[in-house]
């Protein structure tokens, strides 16, 4: 089946099988290895893209249900050289350590900061609860995203915690 | 000439105690970063597994030929197409490659498929045909102790056999198979060189003992095949065995073409080896001031259907069952038994996670039988440097700041009451703030840091001037634990260069690191970074005749020498070996000085549970950690928090249900992982001292975060319910009914 769609700005299409899921779309025919795939069964939210400005988990998605949608993926996030502010919350927070979970987790934040870039804790939580992350306890992610949201609100970030004692 | 009096290095930027940002953080967070999920190369056809869906059979035939008529289809492999050893294992070589006779447990790999995409594989593999005569499954481990089908058995016997105290409390405690869900599965890609060997890329921990195993079966000769690091989503134990490694291989040099392979979740999870599921059996018996006069204990992990590392689960599982405690009068039985289950082997903690959280529980019993207050009774037995182990009888030489870690866990402040917007249950939301009852339990606990048992543990490493400063050649492998930021600010302070990389090599270029586990990395292969550069910096001053190394280059008096560009030109490197203090292996009693060093974690659990609905949620974890030195403090804390995420799973929510050798729960929709609204605070506090073999004093950090963290969670809700709680993870029944 002939699918198009535009993929981080750009025009694609494709001959695709019918049961093509968006997220093995994205990796295998674009080559866009960013989004992974921790589950297959829309649990672990590794895959999450954005398909017209959602937050989606491309493996609970069908490539040919994508038709004429705007997708983008975690590589068109950093712009000229510069990390989103999620991608520089995740950073400088250390918000990752095998990073396998790290592109879903980036993109259903930004999803959750376009909506509503001064979330609590609670509603940080709640936005991605939808991903799961094995290695850092998610501790040091609600950071990141309370960086970000910082960042996107022009407002100077949190001290991390590890700075200036207990 | 006398020696011109060295500096030593001045702290450089990023050097060892700066929470130093991760190398590999700016890719990863691109998307960039390759991991072995993500390998392609041209031409490239994909492998799939044909796997018994019985936990004990015998096979009876096997026909490939519907598979090989299916279109697109390659290679159809049996076990008759294993070219050389026709089993492979990380201690015992007893797991078939595939195959060929009887299946010993469900999932069990019976034929490999090459085709041109992943689903033609995936078909072509359900199409093989295997005729079974299913047999009768042995699934429970008692019984496999009866029969004697096990794979080790340990008998500890230390001091007086008859002493006794007045006050005993006994208990049967049950943990159960846990898994380690990295959340990137096994994957892998196989080149062919076209000279009849292969290079390999596939998610490891330990590369050079992939690389022997992956040798042997496939007849080719060591330099014929190279293990090649790759980027690795999680491993936590998971990664220790072969699983896809020997598979890509066979498949690749029988088609001639590049292999890939990645297990779909389910598939991952009969891929590899789980958390051994325990029984334990325990008695303590104290005097009425609190001090511990005996401990037996009897313990049974199921190693399921193959070896694997069960020998050394059951030995740390048996020299850890007292905790880190003093006693003068133990018996310890420990077997680990061989049945039709899932095969067992390494999760962080490794085997000491399941005493933990018996020996625990026991400790608090005779608090309450002996009306001590539970920190106080541990405070009184603490296990501490100079005393003797209570299980093994060395004695301890590296610090252990067993006081410490209780004393400064029992001041960390408590949450306010009202501290928790989440009530048990999560969205469901179905509990009533009025219902809950709050509870909070400690539990401590202590691991070997490095292989034990007179294991030659070492790591190779290389540092040599590259570029405009110096690089790290290594092939320990980075799983996310943060070894490629550390080594890094091992070398900078040990040269005294601030730009230092370091690059992970293929087994054909260095000597093995070791496993990445045990918590050993830092240690011993940050030992053998520490030592090349040390050695290395000595070298160039002395041979130039300088006082100082820095980033310019040589400097003498202040001045720049020997530029970095000069020095680099002239290829200065240093290769060396780091060893750790040599361990002995047990006498028939499981004495001995078997472990080169230890550390210890507490870790204190608040938990509101509804005990109408058996519903809880664990509001924090608090940890004192005994680290030796914080080579990267930021990085221990993630270690801290992502294991006691972990360790709180498998208090109350992690277990692969296994009926019959079948596990029931194969995916993430019934196997749970512990998500975000689950994650408990967290406030660590790093105990520091100096005196460890580790550089500059570092112990390892990655596993006490797990060890008593599931104990103190489980304390915690036996504090809020009353009830007995004798078995992890604590189901809804456990406490509702
Ligand atoms: S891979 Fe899509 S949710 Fe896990
Ligand atoms: S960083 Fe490894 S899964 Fe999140």
């Amino acid at each position: 089946m002939e699918v198009s769609m535009t993929v981080n700005g750009r025009a694609v299409s494709a001959d695709v099988e019918p049961r093509t899921l968006l997220v093995h779309f994205l990796r295998e025919n674009l080559r866009l290895t960013g989004t992974h795939v921790g589950c297959e069964t829309g649990y672990c939210g590794a895959c999450t893209v954005h398909v017209d400005g959602k937050a989606v988990k491309s493996c609970t998605m069908l490539a040919v249900q994508a038709e004429g949608a705007d997708v983008k993926t975690i590589e068109s996030l950093a712009s000229n050289g510069n990390l989103h502010p999620v991608q520089e919350g995740f950073w400088e927070r250390h918000g990752l350590q095998c990073g396998f979970c790290t592109p879903g987790m980036i993109m259903a934040s930004v999803a959750l900061l376009d909506e509503n870039n001064n979330p609590s804790e609670d509603e940080i939580r709640h936005g991605i609860e939808g991903n799961l992350c094995r290695c850092t306890g998610y501790h040091n992610i609600v950071r990141a995203v309370e960086y970000a949201g910082a960042k996107m609100r022009g407002e100077e970030p949190p001290p991390p915690d590890w700075e200036g004692g207990e | 000439m006398t020696a011109p009096s060295r500096v030593r290095p001045a702290r450089v930027a990023g050097g060892v105690g700066d929470s130093t940002l991760r190398p590999d953080g700016i890719p990863k967070l691109e998307g960039s970063f390759e991991y072995a999920q993500d390998l392609w190369q041209e031409g490239a056809l994909w492998g799939a597994t044909t796997r018994s869906p019985h936990a004990h059979a015998r096979i009876v035939a096997v026909d490939v030929s519907p598979a090989l008529s299916i279109g697109g289809v390659h290679a159809v492999l049996t076990a008759d197409d294993v070219p050389g050893s026709p089993t492979f294992g990380l201690e015992h070589s007893d797991q078939p490659v595939l195959a060929s006779d009887v299946i010993n447990y469900w999932g069990e790999p019976v034929a490999l498929v090459a085709a041109e995409d992943r689903d033609t594989a995936r078909r072509a593999a359900a199409a093989v045909k295997v005729r079974y005569e299913i047999l009768e499954p042995l699934t429970d481990p008692g019984e496999a102790d009866t029969r004697d089908e096990a794979f080790r058995r340990i008998r500890i016997r230390r001091g007086d056999q008859e002493a006794s105290g007045p006050v005993v409390v006994e208990g049967y405690y049950e943990t159960a198979m846990q898994d380690q869900a990295p959340l990137g599965t096994e994957a892998g890609l196989a080149v062919p060189d076209g000279q009849g060997g292969v290079d390999l890329f596939a998610t490891s921990q330990f590369l050079h003992v992939d690389h022997e195993q992956v040798v042997a079966s496939l007849g080719l000769s060591a330099d014929q095949v190279r293990a090649h690091p790759t980027g690795i989503g999680g491993a936590f134990g998971s990664r220790e065995d072969v699983n896809l490694h020997i598979h890509l291989c066979m498949l690749a040099l029988r088609t001639g073409q590049p292999v890939k392979m990645v297990y779909d979740r389910s598939e991952s999870f009969t891929g590899h080896v789980h958390r051994h599921p325990a029984r334990m059996w325990y008695r303590h018996e104290a005097n009425r001031d609190g001090t511990l006069a005996r401990v037996e204990a009897r313990i049974l992990l199921d190693g399921g259907a193959y070896a694997s590392t069960t020998p050394a689960v059951l030995a740390n599982a048996s020299y850890f069952a007292v905790g880190p405690y003093k006693c003068d009068s133990v018996a310890v039985d420990g077997v680990g038994t061989r049945t039709n289950n899932p095969p067992c082997g390494a999760m962080r903690g490794f085997g000491a996670v399941q005493v933990c959280f018996a020996y625990e529980t026991q400790m608090d019993r005779l608090a309450d039988a002996l009306s001590m207050d539970p920190i106080e009774l541990r405070r009184k037995n603490a296990l501490t440097t100079g005393d003797h182990f209570a299980t093994t009888g060395q004695i301890i030489e590296t610090p252990l700041p067993t006081v410490e870690v209780l004393e400064s866990l029992a001041a960390m402040p408590l949450p306010a009451d009202s501290e928790s917007d989440l009530l048990p249950g999560g969205s469901g939301l179905t509990t009533e703030a009025r219902h809950v009852m709050r509870g909070i339990g400690y539990a401590i606990g202590i691991k070997n840091l490095g292989f034990s048992e007179g294991f030659d543990d070492y790591s190779q490493a290389r540092v040599r001037l590259a570029g405009s400063g110096a690089v790290v050649e290594t092939a320990a492998i980075e799983v996310g634990q943060g070894l490629v930021t550390v080594l890094a600010q091992i070398a900078r302070t040990a040269l005294g260069i601030s730009d230092v990389t370091v690059e992970h090599v293929d087994t054909s270029r260095i000597d093995s690191a070791g496993s990445t586990s045990a918590s050993r990395q830092t240690q011993v292969s940050g030992g053998a970074v520490l030592k090349a550069a040390t050695t290395l910096r000595d070298r160039i001053l002395h041979h130039h005749d300088g006082d100082d190394l820095t980033d310019q280059g040589v400097l003498r008096n202040g001045d720049v020498i020997v530029t970095m560009g000069e020095l680099v030109a002239d290829d200065w490197q240093e290769t060396a070996t780091f060893r750790h203090p040599p361990t002995t292996a047990p006498d028939e009693y499981g004495q001995g000085k078997l472990h080169a060093d230890f550390a210890v974690a507490g870790h204190r659990a608040v938990v509101d549970v509804d005990p109408e609905l058996g519903l809880v949620r664990v509001i924090r974890v608090d940890t004192a950690q005994d680290v030796g030195k914080a080579l990267n403090p930021e990085a221990v804390l993630g270690q801290i928090e992502g294991g006691i995420m972990q360790g709180v799973g498998l208090a109350v929510m992690e277990e692969l249900v296994v009926e019959e050798g079948i596990i029931r729960n194969p995916n993430f929709t019934d196997y749970l992982l512990p998500t975000i609204l689950d994650a408990p605070d967290v406030e660590a506090l790093l105990i520091e001292e100096d005196g460890s073999w580790g550089p500059f004093g570092a112990k390892g950090v990655g596993e006490p975060p797990t060890i008593s963290s599931t104990a103190a969670v489980a304390a915690a809700i036996r504090a809020a319910t009353g009830k007995a709680i004798e078995r992890v993870p604590v189901r809804p029944q456990d406490i509702a009914l």
